[in-house]
């Protein structure tokens, strides 16, 4: 099967990056001989330089279609290529360089990787860049490791080449904690892998212990099979079982009983008895349970532990919203420097479309600032001289110069960090309906075998240490520990298909106890950018002449307004354009001068006065020509389609639904109103938000909270339950729960719907575990129970609890909605004009 | 079955290596991408290694 199936190239789609190829452009090159056509000169770049280097095989393997580049044309930019040169810098470099017998070795993150072949293109690519000895580049984490001679191609070069071939290269410092999770993995897979061989290997012998049992055997054969026994098994105790007795010793010292406790007794109890059983040659040996039974356990939890670092995989979150470099001013001259040898006071030049990169007080000139990063608004906000700006935000329209007031953990975005870490630690911890049950499991398996020895010693004390042990393997809590793990890695599993992604254990619990589900505005309940919403035209001019030429305009600008108009195709073309701060734009069309903006500004280009403001709320935008007024435009933010569905489904579950957000404008109650949310909160601070959600918490509410801003943090961090959007930045998607991986805040219902079952599930296995138990409880005290049987029933009751999770592979159908929900409201007007 | 004596402990040795050799595996990263092997496998880069009388005329395939 070749994938060149998958991807539907149609000609008037560029054969690169599938998007549409705009009439009148000429951008074609020979991709496995056949003429393709590009939308761009920076695709046709990067399809020529694929092409050149022998590897337009590429082509046929992918599964998707590739990213549109970052370059504009043939030749990367020379601000580009001066920023990239920077990572020539030895200072730069030594964080994350590192010099081996090979030659040097760097970790660099890519972006816009979208298939397995992207994998295949860079790594022939950068493989056959001279000097490069090796290149592995890993499609789950995006991260490329490449070893190279950096005295035949400087560093800079190899990131120019990735660029080319149409993707963003970035070197990887990983931070602590990324560092931690990633020596956590490897722990885990190793004390996985001990566990695998060492029960199979043990198994194996104990299949001849078993059917000696029941044949005959010599007795030097059993003692030998019971000493190899021995010597598999200890590793697997020693080294595989080691986070369990950890956990369950930091357990007892804080007195809060879990099913470590249990499961470490269960396991050190029987191997430990075993050991002494082999070394005196008596009793029985458990060695193949004990090392079942761990390798059971460590699967589930390995499991868990690969969803939790699913999401954590950019890397240094935080940073990636700050640029790496940073034009210092120096006597008046421009000097390009790495942003992290910035100081307070240094001056700074920040150019329009360039991101600012620590907090600082502007001191020449005047711009507007796109804060939407930190605080979720989507229009940006005028900054003049000596207002203060935050580093992370984006400079959008004209060049300013600021002076660094605060650099490092100073900054607003690191208090924001500060306030998310504050919040986890006072997370309300989710009540684990395992560990209650594991409590008084203990206690009562404890009491019984006391009692079972005890009573045995009085009639029979030869027996009584064996048919103690006996009672606490065949009591061990196989079943009831893998109750809860199977019926979570089932559900979310199920829930990762369907496109809500889980990172933490307690999600799907806290997902089913829920009372309250609360949603930010920007971004979460609507489509968090600017759509064009309505047209009214003025004059004889139709509509759609209308939109041509404000497209046209506002081809030319990167302002959030203008992009609302990129959609529209614009055939005409507009020359001598001027932007007007704030204002708006003017351009000649067809030999027409014509404006676009707010209506004093646009009405001054004609005689007539500007026409009275529409009764609907939004943001209007007049387009005048020299002869007067032509159309009004309303933009507005757009309700998500199935937000209104997606909340009258979850009040019909009996949910809470609220809103909770930092806009204050009129817009809110509007937004609430539509989709039937009657509780709102606006113009909150991310404190605030936090404040708000914890008093709900106080009073006993059980919160999901639904966000996707940097401003949204703090409270996602403090909620019970946390969902991110998947366009949310990288840093509210590693705190979160939860990732609405589609962004379709339907799936937020289906995970409700399911988070119940899997609550059945669990305490289903729950009891039948605990009923096994009690019945092979007395049966064992009485010393009826051998080794074998012991296993046997372990072994059924746990395959009982796994088939029961099994259930949780399908999504529990949506009951049919009480109310008549009624999306077409939602987006009125929009037919008219899209 | 006194052989069982020589086998048993050659069995060990054989699990204490596929041991050592996981444990190789699992450090030098082998285990970090579990996605892209199983896709690269698929992607025909061997085209210079076809015999030319065995070669599918290019108007047959691509479409």
């Amino acid at each position: 099967m070749t994938a060149s199936s998958t991807v539907q190239e149609q000609d008037d789609n560029c054969y690169h990056c599938g998007l549409s190829v705009p009439k009148g452009s000429d951008y074609q090159t020979i991709i496995n001989g056949k003429s393709r056509s590009m939308c761009c000169p920076g695709c046709l770049a990067v399809a020529q330089t694929i092409v050149d280097s022998g590897l337009d095989n590429y082509y046929k393997h992918r599964t998707d279609n590739a990213q549109a580049p970052e370059i504009r044309s043939e030749k990367l930019s020379d601000a580009l290529l001066l920023e990239l040169s920077l990572y020539d810098d030895d200072s730069v470099k030594q964080d994350f360089v590192r010099h081996t017998d090979e030659g040097d070795e760097a970790t660099l993150v890519i972006e816009g990787i979208t298939c397995a072949a992207c994998v295949w293109l860079l790594e022939n690519h950068i493989s056959g860049i001279s000097g490069v000895s090796k290149a592995n580049v890993n499609l789950t984490n995006h991260r490329a490791r490449i070893t190279w001679n950096s005295d035949v191609t400087p560093l800079s070069d190899l990131l120019a080449q990735i660029y080319r071939i149409g993707y963003q290269a970035h070197p990887y410092t990983p931070d602590k904690e990324e560092q931690l999770l990633e020596l956590e993995k490897k722990r885990a897979t190793r004390r996985l892998g001990v566990a695998g061989i060492g029960m199979m290997q043990t198994m194996m012998l104990a299949v001849a212990l078993y059917g000696g049992a029941l044949q005959g055997i010599e007795n030097q054969y059993v003692t030998f099979i019971r000493w190899a026994s021995m010597v598999i098994a200890t590793p697997v105790v020693l080294y595989s079982a080691k986070p369990f007795i950890i956990a369950a010793i930091r357990d007892i010292k804080t007195r809060h009983l879990t099913m470590d406790v249990p499961v470490s007794i269960a396991i050190y109890g029987a191997y430990f008895a075993s050991v002494w059983a082999t070394l005196t040659n008596s009793g029985e040996v458990y060695f193949d349970s004990v090392t079942m039974f761990s390798f059971f356990l460590l699967v589930g939890r390995y499991l868990e532990m690969i969803a939790r670092h699913r999401t954590g995989r950019a890397g240094n979150a935080l940073l990636n919203l700050l640029p790496a470099s940073a034009v210092k001013m120096i006597d008046g001259n421009e000097q390009l420097i790495p942003a992290k040898e910035l100081n307070t006071g240094d001056v700074v030049l920040i150019k329009p479309g360039h991101t600012i990169p620590a907090d600082g007080i502007i001191i020449s000139g005047s711009s507007s600032v796109d804060e939407s990063a930190l605080t979720g608004e989507y229009l940006p906000i005028r900054k003049e001289c000596e207002d203060k700006v935050v580093g992370g935000t984006i400079n959008v329209e004209n060049p300013i110069q600021i002076r660094i007031t605060e650099v490092g953990s100073e900054t607003q975005l690191s208090a924001i960090v500060r306030l998310l870490e504050r919040a986890q630690e006072e997370k309300p911890q989710a009540a684990q309906l395992a560990d209650k049950v594991a409590s008084y499991f203990v206690a009562a398996v404890l009491l019984t075998a006391c009692g079972v020895g005890f009573g045995w010693w009085i009639v029979e004390p030869a027996h009584a240490f064996w048919i103690t042990l006996s009672v606490l393997v065949v009591t061990c809590p196989c079943a009831l520990s893998l109750a809860t793990p199977t019926a979570l890695t089932a559900a979310t599993g199920t829930l990762r298909q369907n496109g809500l992604l889980i990172t933490r254990g307690h999600v799907l619990e806290s997902l089913a106890n829920a009372t309250h589900v609360i949603f930010d505005k920007t971004g979460t309940l609507t489509e968090g950018n600017l759509s064009l919403q309505e047209v009214i035209p003025l004059s004889s001019l139709d509509q759609d002449h209308c939109i041509q030429i404000a497209a046209a305009l506002e081809k030319h600008s990167e302002h959030p307004i203008a992009r609302a108009f990129h959609e529209q195709s614009a055939d005409k073309s507009a020359i001598d354009i001027q932007a007007e701060l704030g204002q708006g734009l003017q351009g000649k069309i067809d030999g027409t001068q014509f404006r676009i903006g707010k209506p004093e500004y646009a009405a001054k280009i004609s005689s007539a006065k500007a026409p009275p403001l529409p009764q609907v709320s939004g943001q209007w935008l007049l387009l005048c020509s020299e002869s007067g007024p032509l159309a009004w435009f309303r933009l507005n933010d757009q309700i998500r389609r199935e937000a209104a569905e997606a909340i009258s489904s979850l009040q019909n579950l009996g949910l809470k639904c609220e809103m909770l957000t930092g806009d204050n404008s009129s817009a809110v109650a509007e937004v609430a109103s539509k989709l039937g949310i009657s509780d709102c909160v606006s113009g909150v601070s991310p404190a605030e938000k936090l404040e708000y959600v914890n008093k709900l918490q106080a009073q006993g509410a059980q919160i999901i909270m639904v966000g996707d801003g940097i401003n949204d943090i703090p409270v996602l961090a403090g909620a019970q339950t946390s969902i991110a959007m998947g366009t949310a930045t990288d840093l509210a998607k590693t705190n979160a729960d939860g990732v609405l991986v589609q962004h379709d805040l339907l799936r937020l219902v289906d995970g409700v719907l399911l988070a119940r079952k899997t609550k059945s599930v669990i305490r289903q296995n729950l009891g039948w575990s605990l009923c096994y138990n009690l019945l092979a409880l007395p049966l064992a005290a009485f010393g009826f129970i051998a080794p074998y049987m012991a296993a046997l029933g372990m072994s059924a009751s746990s395959l009982v609890v796994v088939g029961n999770a099994m259930r949780l592979n399908r999504i529990p159908k949506n009951k049919p909605a009480a109310k008549p929900t009624n999306t077409a409201s939602t987006d009125l007007n929009t037919d008219s004009v899209v | 079955m006194d052989i069982i004596f020589l086998l048993i402990p050659i069995a060990i040795i054989l699990a204490g290596c596929a041991i050592w050799g996981f444990f190789w595996c699992v450090n030098n990263g082998q285990y970090d991408d579990l996605e892209s092997p199983a896709h690269s496998i698929l992607f025909e880069d061997d085209e210079d290694l076809i015999p030319d009388d065995a070669k599918v005329a290019e108007s047959d395939k691509n479409d």
